[in-house]
């Protein structure tokens, strides 16, 4: 049997994607950084430090939580949520910024940043810096800035400083841009924290590492809860983050189903969506070789996403190797359908989720109802909605007004 | 190396001059007016040309590089349209052409493809800047070896046994970046700049050009007794960013800047 949990090589090869495509400027610091990194992971106290953290500061283990009332609605398989939506800041994304930064502060550096789309991996940034008394730089797409007021607003409470980048389309592809270039030029004393499965070599393998206890915690709940394993596991993917760390720990369980649900826009065959493993080709973007929304001549393409966090024309070079692979089914879901996951999961569970994670609730709901009541599906809510609510009503509003009821 | 990259540090060697090497984006404004811009500066001083591929998304340019690259796609300048340019060049200058780029364009456009036909238009290396020497395999498999190097990148930032490892494998000439940061950028200290070039030296015997934040000929002078080169880009790109569209003035304005630049590298010799 292929035992999917070999990858990445030394040299951060997720088989032919991954690696490291990053100016000189940068190479040593990445290099000092996989040092770092391997030295952490393997020093039971910097663990143990790392799950203090989760448990007494995040709030983990975040529940397996039964959706019974969707479920009935569904009328087929049963319906889990993984509510990192329970997690300190409401989101996944503080599991991986708590370990980087813990990495950061036994590196002896005092300066971390970020880019952000949606705004939560920058909130969470910028809580562990103000948790851990570390300056803090964020980096946002203007156009973000305008769409997640909310985490811009929360940043700045924290303290972080938030540069709204102009360049490009001011989206969280010219964020991540700028990001590097600032990186490059405060590379002695800053760490950057990356914060999806996506950049160049550690990151991919860091990130996923940070985030692996979603899948390990949703295992032992399992088993404790059904005895047994989920038939099937749904996560959304942007970057890819929540999808890694939820699927990571059942790759070699082949009797589980994994699904990734990227953003179909308007529509696979329009052209705006950020379905890029479903639609893009192989190149290299910020470091990686991996799937990536580009033309002919290899210049990227703008993504397009009702939801800000899944708005990115990359994707982590392990999701693209474990597509190839076949282990892992994509999926692509439209604008329409993650609006409409998103209310009924808020009237039929009393819970607004991020218009991301909608994504993968609208995609478990469309495969609950295909399959029998015996079949259990676990759904990662990678973070909650409030961040999203003037956007959707909005875009709900809109909705109603093309079709009337 | 490439014969001809040889043979023009030789003669500048000779003459006691630094070499100076201009970068422009291709096809920036649009493709007719950059053959002009690019004509203009091969012919008034440049000696070697670092000759950009517009990238959508170019992560180690400052802003005027940026700009420069977005718009020359926006003119539909492509790797072949660049291609093109330079078998045009190529007929009106002998000064090396080095292709400068981010890999994806070239990963893009097919490496067997890319090798052949950078041969056929004559160029002289491909300076790839987001392609450390972990990862270049790909690529130098597909050079004809001595005829199209890989030029490679030292960065202040990379330690001596790094420094070590990437001339190993290194052709042409080696590019130090003098500072951390994008293109276009304030300069490094002379101070900075002598310890990087002192720190390579020590290791190899090709030709060092030293680039990032030279934008006035005095700064280029100041960098010259230290290099056998000067990469002068964003100063350059300038001209093109508040030039006409169609480019006839922005070729004098350029002409005349890379005039500027070479009496300055050639008074810096004759002191």
């Amino acid at each position: 049997m292929t035992d999917y949990r070999q990858f990445p090589d030394e040299q951060g090869h997720f088989g032919p994607f991954g690696g490291r495509y990053v100016g000189e400027t940068l190479m040593p610091a990445l290099l000092e950084l996989d040092r770092a990194r391997r030295d952490a992971m393997a020093d039971p106290a910097f663990l143990a430090d790392y799950r203090r953290v989760l448990h007494d500061y995040v709030g983990r283990p975040t529940p397996l939580d039964f959706a019974e009332r969707l479920t009935a609605e569904c009328g087929g398989a049963r319906l889990w949520l993984k509510r990192e939506d329970l997690a300190h800041t409401g989101a996944h994304k503080i599991n991986n910024t708590v370990g980087q930064a813990l990495l950061a502060r036994r590196m002896g550096k005092k300066r971390l940043m970020a880019e952000t789309g949606a705004g939560q991996h920058g909130v969470a940034t910028a809580t562990v810096a103000a948790r851990f008394g570390m300056s803090c730089a964020i980096y946002m797409g203007a156009e973000d800035v305008k769409r997640q007021a909310p985490n811009v607003h929360r940043m700045r409470l924290l303290g972080a400083e938030v540069v709204s980048v102009t360049a490009g389309n001011a989206t969280l592809k010219d964020a991540m841009n700028e990001a590097m270039r600032a990186w490059a030029e405060h590379v002695e004393d800053t760490f950057y924290v990356i914060g999806s499965v996506a950049g160049p070599h550690p990151y991919p393998v860091m990130v996923r590492d940070f985030q692996r206890i979603i899948g390990e915690e949703t295992r032992r709940q399992a088993l404790e809860t059904f005895g047994r394993l989920p038939n099937l596991l749904v996560a959304c993917v942007g970057g890819g983050s929540n999808a890694m760390g939820f699927f990571y720990e059942f790759l070699n369980d082949p009797a589980v189903e994994l699904l990734g649900v990227e953003a179909a826009g308007h529509g696979l065959q329009t052209g705006r969506h950020a379905a890029t493993l479903c639609r893009g080709r192989i190149g290299v973007l910020h470091g990686a070789k991996s799937y990536l929304l580009q033309n002919a001549d290899g210049q990227v393409e703008e993504a397009y996403s009702i939801s800000a966090g899944l708005d990115y024309p990359g994707v982590g070079p392990e999701h693209a190797l474990l597509k190839e692979l076949g282990r892992i089914r994509y999926t692509a879901v439209p604008d329409r359908a993650a609006l409409d996951a998103f209310q009924r999961l808020a009237r039929l569970e009393g819970i607004i989720p991020a218009l991301e994670s909608a994504h993968a609730v609208a995609a478990a709901i469309a495969e609950a109802s295909r399959r029998s009541s015996d079949q259990i599906l676990a759904v990662c809510l990678s973070g909650r909605g409030d961040k999203d609510l003037a956007h959707a009503e909005a875009a709900i509003r809109r909705l109603e007004e093309k079709m009337p009821r | 190396m490439s014969e001809r990259l040889a043979r023009h540090f030789a003669q500048l060697r000779t003459r006691g001059e630094s070499a100076l090497i201009g970068f422009l984006t291709a096809g920036d404004p649009n493709p007719e007016a950059s053959l002009a811009i690019l004509s203009a500066a091969c012919e008034n001083g440049l000696d070697v040309l670092e000759l950009g591929i517009p990238f959508s998304d170019p992560t180690v340019d400052g802003p005027i590089i940026q700009a420069a690259s977005q718009r020359a796609l926006k003119a539909g300048m492509t790797v072949a349209g660049v291609l093109t340019l330079a078998r045009r060049l190529r007929q009106r200058t002998d000064i090396p052409i080095v292709l400068f780029s981010y890999y994806n364009p070239l990963l893009q456009y097919g490496l067997p493809k890319l090798a052949a036909d950078a041969t056929e238009a004559d160029v002289d290396g491909f300076l790839v800047v987001d392609l450390p020497p972990e990862e270049s395999e790909e690529l130098t498999l597909h050079l004809p070896p001595g005829r199209l190097p890989l030029i490679r990148l030292i960065a202040p930032t990379t330690p001596p046994e790094r420094i070590d490892q990437i001339v190993q494998n290194a052709g042409g000439f080696l590019y130090l970046i003098s500072r951390t940061g994008v293109t276009g950028s304030v300069p490094a200290s002379r101070e900075a700049i002598a310890q990087l070039t002192a720190r390579v030296r020590e290791r190899t015997n090709l030709p060092l050009c030293v680039g990032f934040g030279i934008r006035t000929p005095e700064e280029a002078a100041a960098v010259a007794g230290l290099a056998e080169g000067v990469v002068v880009g964003s100063a350059l790109v300038q001209l093109v960013a508040t030039g006409t569209p169609d480019g006839s003035g922005t070729a004098h304005q350029v002409a005349e800047a890379v005039r500027r630049f070479k009496k300055a590298l050639r008074a810096r010799s004759n002191q």
